[in-house]
């Protein structure tokens, strides 16, 4: 696994920049990620990467997209207006967490 | 020019591939029975989770997806399906059973079930969702006109009813795929 350094500290990522352990993640961090890939957090996204992160550590993997919407009770429509074109990858980006494994 | 070893750049991924710029899906529904509905509304989904242009063009059978009075109404049958396995021991269910009555309900209700089990959506909301994500939805003129159905029997979200000249110049340049 590459190490790579954000934020002043080095952190484990896969060979797509994915965050592979969950503890090396904190808030500070997530606007680093977000910014990454373009994106600035508003209090809309921190309500998608908190779910994200509390849903990871009920389930043991990263909700999809439709998961976000049924449980975490933001709109498909939000989600896409938020990280727009690929949700599900942004979104557990910037989470420090696996791609979603589910289909649908 | 220091010669100390400096941070290697982090890894980001690349979220917009050039290559993806512009790719475009047209799925085509023809099949209106519940377990034929779901293949083209998982990989339009997931298509617009990729930030694919996604149009899915509803014609013949898969008619029924779309008719605001049937859409709830999906049935599976397991009748000519020799891939049927019943839920105990794997085995075949027999081929002379399936057109029994009271087969097709249970089939039906049984498939539903494992369905909402993976947390996936039903049909109509399926394509609420598949809409909301930015996908398209067009109904076949010469469908519409066997049905004896227009725009008011459709569900809200149809972007048209199109002929198929219509359907050939709006997939230019897209992927095909006939379910």
């Amino acid at each position: 696994m590459p190490v790579t350094t954000m934020n002043g500290r080095e952190v484990h990522v896969n060979d797509e920049g994915f965050l592979t352990e969950y503890d090396e993640w904190d808030e500070d961090l997530a606007k680093v990620l977000a910014a990454n890939i373009g994106i600035e957090l508003t209090d809309d996204h921190w309500k998608v990467i908190r779910f994200l992160r509390e849903d990871f550590k009920a389930q043991g993997e990263t909700a999809t997209t439709r998961r976000v919407q049924s449980v975490g009770g933001i709109s498909t429509k939000d989600q896409f207006a938020l990280f727009p074109k690929k949700p599900a990858k942004k979104m557990s980006y910037i989470a420090g967490l696996p791609k979603p494994h589910g289909c649908v | 020019m220091t010669s100390d070893t400096t941070t290697p750049p982090a890894i980001v991924p690349n979220f917009d591939d050039e290559d993806q710029e512009g790719r475009k899906l047209a799925i085509i529904c023809s099949k209106g029975n519940l377990d034929m509905a779901y293949p083209g509304l998982i990989l339009a989904n997931a298509a617009l989770g990729e930030g694919v242009e996604t149009h899915l063009f509803f014609t013949f059978w898969g008619f029924d997806m779309i008719i605001k009075s049937r859409m709830h109404d999906l049935k599976f049958s397991p009748a000519g399906n020799t891939a049927m396995h019943l839920p105990m021991g794997g085995m075949r269910m027999p081929q002379a059973l399936a057109p029994l009555p009271g087969v097709q309900p249970m089939a039906t209700k049984m498939l539903k079930d494992q369905i909402a089990d993976l947390g996936v959506p039903e049909v109509p909301d399926f394509l609420d969702q598949i809409v909301a994500a930015g996908g398209h939805l067009w109904a076949c003129r010469m469908s519409a006109d066997m049905n004896k159905v227009d725009e008011t029997d459709l569900r809200d979200d149809v972007d048209g009813i199109i002929n198929a000249s219509d359907f050939i110049e709006l997939t230019n340049g897209a992927q095909l795929l006939f379910i």
